[in-house]
């Protein structure tokens, strides 16, 4: 990543230190879905497949509250303009890219301590598999929630466009990393994980590599 | 002067079926200024984005050349200094700070000694720690000009320069004009008169609407 992508990640991260822009958003979405789910459970003992579907879907959730905000922020401020005239399409995905990618790494590495610390049937057995489909999870939600925001910024109506749009492309990973998740709280080897590994490995590929091949044709009006 | 070269080939922009402008075309090579003219709603602020690659034409091509070397889409914004109303800076850092991200993120190198000759020019050299968005809609308008002019553009492209500044800031973005058309190109979108009279050549827009 060139350092001009890293300027304007950390244009992005001193102006969202100063406009609290996604980050209070995604600190009370994240505190309400967990208090949520905690109320609603009870006393009750729920199966580590339900936990591990619940994580996802609190982290799935979570990225839909915060990680439009690097496109929609710009083009609600009008600054996707001065955007234009200052970096290269390229330039522009990569640093915004990045952004996501340390929010949602941020956000995720809360969500799993507070999980850990919360739910008695969140026990990871296999720490070193958790941390690879973790790892692999994360960029590709980044990067697919990158993509997105950048086609719904110049939409209407952002607001319920960007979870619609993202359902069905962010499906296949979050099923397969609800799965990764299950075969790490059982203690299953990477040989038994290699088909979803493989598959959320190419999902990453894929989408990073179509995303920057897009990017041009969503920037330019 | 520059060896920077603009040329429209047959150009021509609609919205669904409202034609703005069609066979457009002109040249213009090293230094000077043009002016784009028409009534509100004519297309000129249309056409300026068209030219800084920020919109796409409908039909046509705008070639940017410098040492006779077409330079990509992916380049333009290096040679291009861009000043409207509608041009917003980061609201939330002061004017040095927007300058200082702007300059990291064309990965240029911060010429302290101009910004300060500029942030004098315009008067805002006191005002430069400030927050932008305590500024005034003129002290804005003059932000973009050092935005616009910072990195020493060949081609600059002014859409409504004077809008919002008092005769002051009117008479140095003139001397600005003066001077950078020295050495680069400069487009100027107005219906002012004053505006205009600084012009060699003029594009009036009405003339490029006829849909025969």
């Amino acid at each position: 990543m060139s350092s001009k992508a890293y300027a304007l990640y950390k244009k992005d991260f001193y102006s969202e230190l100063r406009t609290r822009y996604a980050i209070n958003a995604l600190v009370m979405f994240i505190i309400v879905a967990i208090s949520v789910i905690l109320f609603s459970i009870g006393n009750e003992k729920i199966t580590q497949s339900l936990t591990s579907g619940l994580f996802w879907v609190v982290i799935f959730f979570s990225a839909m509250s915060g990680l439009a905000r690097a496109f929609v922020s710009e083009e609600e401020r009008g600054t996707s303009l001065t955007l234009h005239l200052i970096a290269a399409p390229s330039t522009i995905f990569s640093g915004k890219l990045l952004f996501n990618l340390i929010l949602v790494f941020c956000m995720n590495i809360i969500i799993a301590i507070l999980y850990a610390a919360l739910f008695d049937s969140f026990i990871i057995k296999n720490f070193a598999l958790f941390i690879v489909s973790f790892v692999l999870g994360n960029v590709g939600l980044a990067t697919a929630s990158t993509i997105i925001a950048a086609i719904i910024s110049k939409a209407g109506a952002k607001g319920t466009l960007y979870p619609v749009l993202s359902f069905p492309i962010l499906l296949p990973l979050i099923l397969t990393a609800v799965q990764l998740t299950l075969l790490a709280n059982q203690g299953a080897s990477f040989g038994d994980a290699k088909f979803e590994l493989a598959i959320v490995f190419c999902y990453d590929v894929i989408m990073l590599t179509g995303s920057y091949l897009l990017f041009d044709f969503v920037w330019k009006d | 002067m520059s060896n920077y070269s603009l040329k429209a080939v047959d150009l021509s922009k609609n919205f669904g079926r409202r034609l703005i402008f069609k066979n457009l075309n002109f040249e213009i090579e090293n230094c000077g200024v043009m002016g784009i003219s028409g009534a509100n709603g004519s297309g000129k602020s249309t056409l300026v984005k068209i030219i800084a690659g920020i919109n796409s034409p409908s039909g046509g091509k705008i070639i940017h050349s410098s040492d006779g070397k077409e330079i990509t889409y992916e380049k333009l914004h290096n040679y291009i200094g861009f000043v409207s109303p509608y041009l917003v800076l980061y609201e939330e850092f002061s004017a040095w700070e927007n300058l200082d991200y702007f300059a990291k993120i064309r990965d240029v190198k911060f010429n302290n000694d101009k910004i300060e000759y500029l942030l004098n020019k315009f008067l805002l050299f006191d005002r430069k720690d400030d927050l932008v968005k305590t500024y005034s809609s003129g002290m804005k308008q003059r932000l973009k000009f050092i935005f616009a002019l910072m990195h020493s553009p060949e081609l600059i492209i002014l859409d409504e320069p004077t809008s919002n500044l008092d005769s002051a800031g009117k008479d140095s973005v003139y001397k600005i004009i003066e001077e950078e058309s020295k050495s680069s190109i400069v487009i100027l979108a107005s219906n002012e008169e004053n505006d205009l009279m600084l012009c060699s050549k003029e594009l009036k827009l009405e003339n490029y609407k006829n849909n025969k």
